[in-house]
């Protein structure tokens, strides 16, 4: 682990390298040279137990220093590894002539939710993962910093009351039903609204956003920002009724028919969790991440002073699974004072699903990582209430249909984790609500609604996309869906 | 908005300083398209307020009401009951939640069965039933007289209505498993549905077991979203993890883990008491002010 460097000692660095660029007409060669700017953050053993943002974002003299880092490659690689498309070389070319408002308005035509987007998006996975800079230098970590770069632009934007929204073209008098507000949804109603067609958006929470405001955590994900996205929808004209659950508080059918409504889109999102089945799961003191998380973060429990939803006490906690939801629950345990944190894992770091930042994050935040292991089973004391878990060591045999090596259990090493609550972050299956009420709706074996190539369900005038359709997967993906939907159903709504 | 269009105290325990309420609340949504068994979840405050589910007590879908009865057990039904009143709003309601209950015609006796505050969800139940021409034998109970309420409305809707409390003040001395067994032995009972705290539901579960008669028990564990998202409400069901919200809330009472369930509902006890505490002392109340 590298020595923290504070914002200011990061602006000094880039100030410097600014000064031998500053008008000087750059090669390639002078490009490849400028190293990466270090995202500037909060101070590990500080960060680890407030709430605010962890990374504070890039300094202007970092964002312009970052951007002349992209060559501007004629064939944009970057912009094939992004779901929504964002004209991504185009961007930074406004930034490196200074010209911020230009690049933020160049990122909205393809996305209006970039502040969320470079906060929240696996980009060494996605636009990073093509990048010429990070191929050069043989790893997509190394690439021109693309989301820093969106995350700087947006929030210069929203910091300098710069916000414009788009003017919907002229009403058309059709209606479309949008069914969950978290970022699918959102995307939906954006580019439906866009068109001229009246966008209603329902979703069961109190609160707008989904899982940017009941999974993410704060402190990746600031829920003003995402407030603000909803504001900005609104003030195109998309109305929001929350505390109205499709499925029971109105049926899809009666959306279509007794409301008029002349098309809908299915953004459900993530279901009921995945648990392990073995002993001892529902002792008290054992959570999914979906619940722990939802306290925390969408009914504020971490603010003890004022919510009146209660948080679990726990001195050891212990986290199951590898992915962001698995950081984000060991981070949240950290901050909700816990005095160890333990990440258990039943491969290595390698296997990680989660981005490579936020497992950065956690480390540097001192959880404890326990690679290739499992639970067999909780145990309880007489009460009911969790004291430990027994874990089993693995190792790592031939590779699955994954590609990934299969972890293999050693038989005899059972050993027992002294911990108080567990929280079990292994993935979601779908919620049965919208297949249970909703006739002709086809869904896989797991309830993943089926779509075709343009998120088309069995159902005429329904479209669907995000987890429900996919799973877990992200934002960005779930963006994705969503840009695909609205186009195919602005194409019928055309025609209608 | 959930205008609250009536207000009622149903009951006061002394002993415990808890009273049952009754709320009806515009809802013209939840009141159109709510069955029987089916519950909400409501919301003193929109950023800080606990999600409390519960059961639809009745409902008028031509006037667009729900109403709702609670017992003042924690800091929000107390602060509920304090300062909300007619006029104002129930800041956020949603529902109507979970699977309504499968009500069928049978040839024997549909035996409902309420302890406490399981009474109000009971009660569209047994309408339910005799709605669609049930024989429905209707058992209310409770520790004491003070405790009862809807002994109208259940009278008015039960072919037939036993009332018993612990300790003898009202109606006859029993609990309700005493009259449950009696009718199990005498008559042809198809169903018994049972609502109320989990103990007891227990017992019924074991009092009908000799005779082989089908039991349904509805369950009323710590929600948070009720939409089938958390995993908050588990329960065991024939060794299976099922989900209160979206699974329930009703189930076959001879397969519910009532001990596992029982022991899941004490996890935030400590925080409930002292919650209650600092409510009733008044810490909070300028907090709240605006709710």
């Amino acid at each position: 682990m590298s020595e923290h460097k504070t914002t200011e000692m990061l602006q000094e660095e880039a100030a410097k390298i600014w000064a031998g660029l500053e008008g000087k007409t750059l090669t390639n060669k002078d490009r490849f040279a400028i190293p990466q700017q270090e995202m500037p953050s909060q101070e590990p053993g500080v960060r680890a137990h407030n709430m605010s943002e962890v990374a504070l974002g890039y300094t202007e003299t970092q964002a312009r220093v970052e951007a002349e880092r992209c060559i501007q490659c004629p064939t944009a690689p970057c912009k094939k590894g992004c779901p929504v498309g964002v004209p991504i070389p185009e961007f930074i070319k406004h930034i490196q002539q200074g010209d911020f408002k230009g690049a933020i308005d160049t990122i909205k035509t393809t996305n209006l939710l970039p502040a969320i987007c470079g906060r929240v998006c696996p980009q060494e996975k996605q636009c990073q993962d093509h990048c010429t800079i990070g191929k050069m230098l043989k790893s997509p970590e190394k690439a021109v910093a693309i989301g820093r770069l969106e995350r700087y632009v947006a929030d210069w934007e929203r910091a300098n009351d710069k916000i414009t929204v788009p003017t919907p073209k002229p009403e058309t008098g059709k209606k479309v039903a949008v069914i969950g507000s978290g970022p699918a949804g959102l995307t939906v109603a954006a580019d439906i609204r866009r068109e001229g067609h009246s966008v209603t958006v329902f979703e069961a929470f109190q609160k707008t956003g989904g899982v940017m405001v009941y999974g993410i955590p704060e402190f990746r994900l600031p829920k003003a920002l995402v407030a603000k996205e909803v504001e900005n929808l609104k003030r195109m004209g998309v109305e929001f009724k929350t505390s109205f659950l499709v499925g029971r508080t109105a049926t899809l059918d009666q959306l279509l028919t007794e409301q008029g409504f002349d098309a809908a889109f299915i953004g459900t999102g993530a279901g009921l969790p995945k648990f392990m089945h073995i002993e001892g799961e529902n002792l008290i003191g054992v959570f999914s991440a979906n619940e722990y998380l939802t306290r925390s973060n969408l009914m504020k429990a971490y603010d003890r002073e004022h919510a009146d939803t209660p948080m679990y006490d726990a001195k050891r906690v212990a986290v199951f699974g590898g992915g962001n939801v698995a950081m984000d629950g060991a981070r949240t345990a950290l901050r909700l004072g816990a005095e160890k944190v333990y990440c258990v894992y039943r491969r290595t770091r390698a296997e990680m699903p989660a981005r490579i930042e936020e497992v950065a994050h956690a480390f540097e935040e001192g959880v404890d990582f326990h690679f290739l292991e499992n639970p067999t089973k909780f145990i309880g004391d007489d009460k009911g209430r969790l004291v430990g878990v027994e874990l089993l060591t693995y190792e790592l045999g031939e590779p699955d249909e994954s590609g990934r090596r299969k972890p293999v259990a050693i038989p005899g090493t059972e050993h027992v984790l002294d911990i108080d609550a567990a929280v079990i972050a292994l993935g979601n299956d779908s919620n049965p609500l919208m297949a249970q009420t909703t006739e002709g709706l086809n869904t896989t074996k797991w309830g993943n609604i089926i779509v075709d190539e343009n998120q088309k369900t069995s159902i005429p005038r329904v479209w669907a996309g995000g987890d429900i359709v996919l799973g877990a997967a992200t934002v960005i993906l779930a963006m994705g869906e969503g840009r695909r939907a609205a186009a195919s159903m602005n194409e019928y709504l055309a025609g209608k | 908005m959930h205008k609250i269009l009536e207000k009622r105290q149903l009951s006061y325990d002394k002993e415990r300083d808890q009273s049952v309420y009754y709320f009806k609340v515009e809802a013209p949504e939840i009141a159109r398209n709510r069955k029987a068994g089916q519950f909400i979840i409501f919301q003193l405050d929109e950023d800080y307020g606990e999600r409390i589910p519960l059961t639809i007590a009745d409902a008028n879908a031509e006037e667009g009401w729900i109403a709702i009865v609670f017992q003042t057990v924690g800091a929000t039904t107390r602060r509920f009951s304090e300062t909300f009143n007619v006029g104002d709003n129930v800041p956020v309601l949603v529902g109507p939640l979970g699977k309504p209950t499968h009500i069928e015609k049978k040839d024997g006796i549909v035996l409902c069965v309420g302890g406490g505050i399981g009474i109000a969800p009971l009660h569209p139940i047994v309408e339910a039933n005799h709605k669609i021409g049930n024989k429905v034998v209707t058992i209310i109970g409770a520790r004491t007289k003070d405790l009862l309420f809807f002994e109208d409305e259940m009278r008015a809707a039960s072919d037939e209505l036993i009332v018993v409390t612990d300790d003898g003040s009202y109606g006859r001395k029993a609990v309700v498993t005493a009259p449950l067994t009696e009718i199990c032995e005498k008559e042809k009972v198809s169903e018994i549905v049972s609502i109320g705290p989990a103990i007891m539901m227990k017992f019924c579960v074991a009092a009908a077991k000799p005779f082989g008669v089908p039991i349904t028990t509805s369950l009323n564990t710590i929600m948070i979203d009720g939409t089938g998202m958390c995993g908050c409400c588990r329960v065991s069901v024939g060794g299976k993890t099922k989900f209160v919200c979206v699974d329930g809330p009703e189930f076959n009472g001879y397969e519910v883990d009532f001990d596992n369930m029982m022991q899941r509902m004490t996890a935030f006890k400590d925080k409930e008491k002292e919650a209650d505490h600092k409510c009733r002392i008044g810490l909070d109340a300028g907090k709240k002010a605006g709710a």
